[in-house]
């Protein structure tokens, strides 16, 4: 199967030929697959070179002038290293921008710690008006690479990763979507964490909802899907661990209500290897989930059945 | 060439600027750190900015952008004595209730076209702008951005200084207002680092309304144009 990012350069190419005001500003990483692009739009189709300050508050002076700039580059260069230029040549100046990243967590764990970024969405967090789409799926990344771009002047992030489910969900840009439905818990799985999420739910009844739009947070979503289930939340991110647990507790500020968040840890590991094995050593491998999910709803009063002597 | 402008009918020449910045500060006399941008803000705005209160939205207009955002009162002051701003905001500076920060705002200042403060911001924005009206096919709008001198210390004007020669960005014009404030500098060594990355650059007498006019104005085809401005050492 292709990637998230092999999307990336063909259905930002195809906006380009659509919409005079897009164009795309690279920081040498992802260079390749604009090629074609770049003739038919040279001036729309720009590489900075390895300058990452310059790559964000390019993409700032360009939508000050109308243009609806996609800028991207590795999430740890795009959010982490200019995060200042996130702030201020976009936010503060009060222009939008769509920032796609690609190599999210751990995409290339061989590359080592540099190359991981796992703190981008909480980052972002930190700032107001962000939008953060997860796709889980090659096709949830195109439409919603395309949503991004369409959304005006909005301040997008799109976190694209090689991490992805098997088959492809209908997303809208917007709301989380209920893939199964129980009565001892609600379950979020955020992006390419759904089959880990699924498999480890497996006869546990427990509401799964699937999250590719987790900023705005869904919360009409989760309040919606505890009335059925319960108050017992858990969070499966691929991102830090936590990052969404205050926005679920904003969700059921008003109710009793349990939150647990799981995604990656913040210790280095200092491990190089694949994505299977880094998931596994963050606890989101299927059956360590299985285990953390069904030790939390089953302890919060909900309908596991328990034998008594 | 016109050395005046109106509003509310009223006159206001380079001479008026001590006052207006007086309303600012409480002070009409103010040292050279407080108005080193002085000289080269209103030359830029009497004679060679096509910018005009009534033109904010007109993509064809000129872009200026301040990114020392630091000691704003000379550019407020500009501002005010070209109708930009009114001047009845400049006694209130800096107040809860005021659109004039100590460092601009441009959600809240008529006529600013970016927010500064945090140093290093304004060059690659300026680029971008630049770059913004080459794929628009904009050709008339000439895009302009002020730094200081120990503002050129932060690595993200380098970024931007190495990336627009190459990129031959000749509408980009950056006015370096030099008062020799950096802690780690070499004789001309401004100049010289703008000149390596392929601009055209000059060195003017940053007092010199004449000197500052002729190299505003300097033909630098194919390339980004640097007018490295010198004023009185922040120091002396």
């Amino acid at each position: 199967m292709d990637t998230m990012r092999d999307r990336f350069a063909p259905v930002v190419s195809r906006l380009l030929d659509e919409d005079p005001r897009v164009a795309v500003v690279l920081a040498e990483i992802g260079v390749d697959g604009f090629a074609d692009a770049r003739l038919r739009h040279p001036d729309r189709v720009i590489n900075v070179g390895i300058r990452e300050q310059l790559l964000v508050g390019a993409g700032a002076g360009l939508a000050l002038t109308g243009m609806r700039p996609v800028v991207h580059t590795f999430a740890s260069f795009l959010v982490e290293r200019p995060f200042e230029q996130v702030k201020l040549d976009l936010g503060h100046q009060d222009v939008g921008a769509v920032l796609v990243s690609a190599a999210a967590s751990f995409d290339w764990p061989a590359g080592g710690f540099t190359h991981m970024s796992p703190g981008d969405v909480s980052l972002l967090d930190t700032l107001d008006g962000w939008t953060v789409h997860v796709p889980g799926h090659p096709d949830e990344a195109e439409t919603l690479l395309r949503h991004a771009v369409a959304a005006g002047d909005d301040k997008v992030y799109v976190r694209l990763s090689v991490q992805s489910n098997a088959e492809a969900l209908p997303v809208d840009g917007t709301r989380f979507h209920t893939v199964r439905e129980g009565r001892s818990g609600v379950v979020v799985a955020v992006g390419p964490m759904l089959d880990a999420v699924l498999a480890a739910t497996e006869g546990l009844d427990v509401t799964v909802l699937y999250a590719t739009t987790v900023r705005p947070f869904d919360a009409d979503a989760l309040r919606a899907a505890t009335r059925g289930a319960g108050t017992d939340v858990v969070l499966v991110e691929p991102y830090l661990a936590g990052t969404s647990t205050t926005a679920a507790n904003d969700a059921l500020a008003d109710v009793p209500h349990r939150v647990l968040g799981l995604g990656v840890g913040r210790a280095e590991l200092r491990r190089y290897g694949t994505l299977a094995e880094h998931l596994t050593a963050h606890g989101l491998d299927a059956r360590t989930l299985r285990e953390r999910i069904g030790g939390f709803v089953g302890v919060g009063g909900g309908r596991r059945v328990v034998a008594r002597s | 060439m016109a050395t005046t402008t109106t509003e509310h009918s009223r006159l206001y020449t380079h001479g008026d600027l001590p006052r207006l910045m007086g309303l600012m500060t409480g002070d009409e006399k103010h040292g050279p750190a407080a108005t080193s941008t002085l000289d080269a803000l209103w030359v830029l705005y009497d004679r060679v900015l096509r910018v005009a209160p009534g033109r904010m939205d007109d993509p064809e207009r000129d872009r200026f952008l301040l990114s020392k955002g630091h000691g704003p009162m000379a550019y407020y002051a500009v501002l005010a004595a070209k109708g930009f701003v009114p001047v009845e905001w400049l006694p209130d500076f800096g107040s809860y209730d005021s659109p004039l920060g100590h460092h601009p705002d441009r959600v809240l200042v008529p006529g600013v076209e970016i927010g500064s403060g945090s140093l290093g911001h304004g060059l690659p924005i300026a680029v971008g702008t630049a770059l913004g009206m080459r794929a628009q096919g904009r050709t008339e709008p000439r895009v302009w951005v002020l730094v200081g001198d120990a503002e050129l210390d932060e690595g993200s004007n380098h970024e931007a200084i190495a990336f627009a020669g190459p990129a031959g960005l000749d509408r980009l014009h950056t006015v370096v207002i030099d008062n020799s404030s950096a802690s780690h500098a070499r004789p001309d060594g401004i100049a010289a680092r703008f000149r390596a990355a392929g601009w055209s650059a000059v060195t003017v007498d940053g007092r010199d309304h004449e000197a500052l006019y002729a190299a505003f104005t300097a033909p630098h085809p194919g390339r980004p144009q640097v007018v490295v401005a010198r004023v009185e050492p922040k120091s002396a």
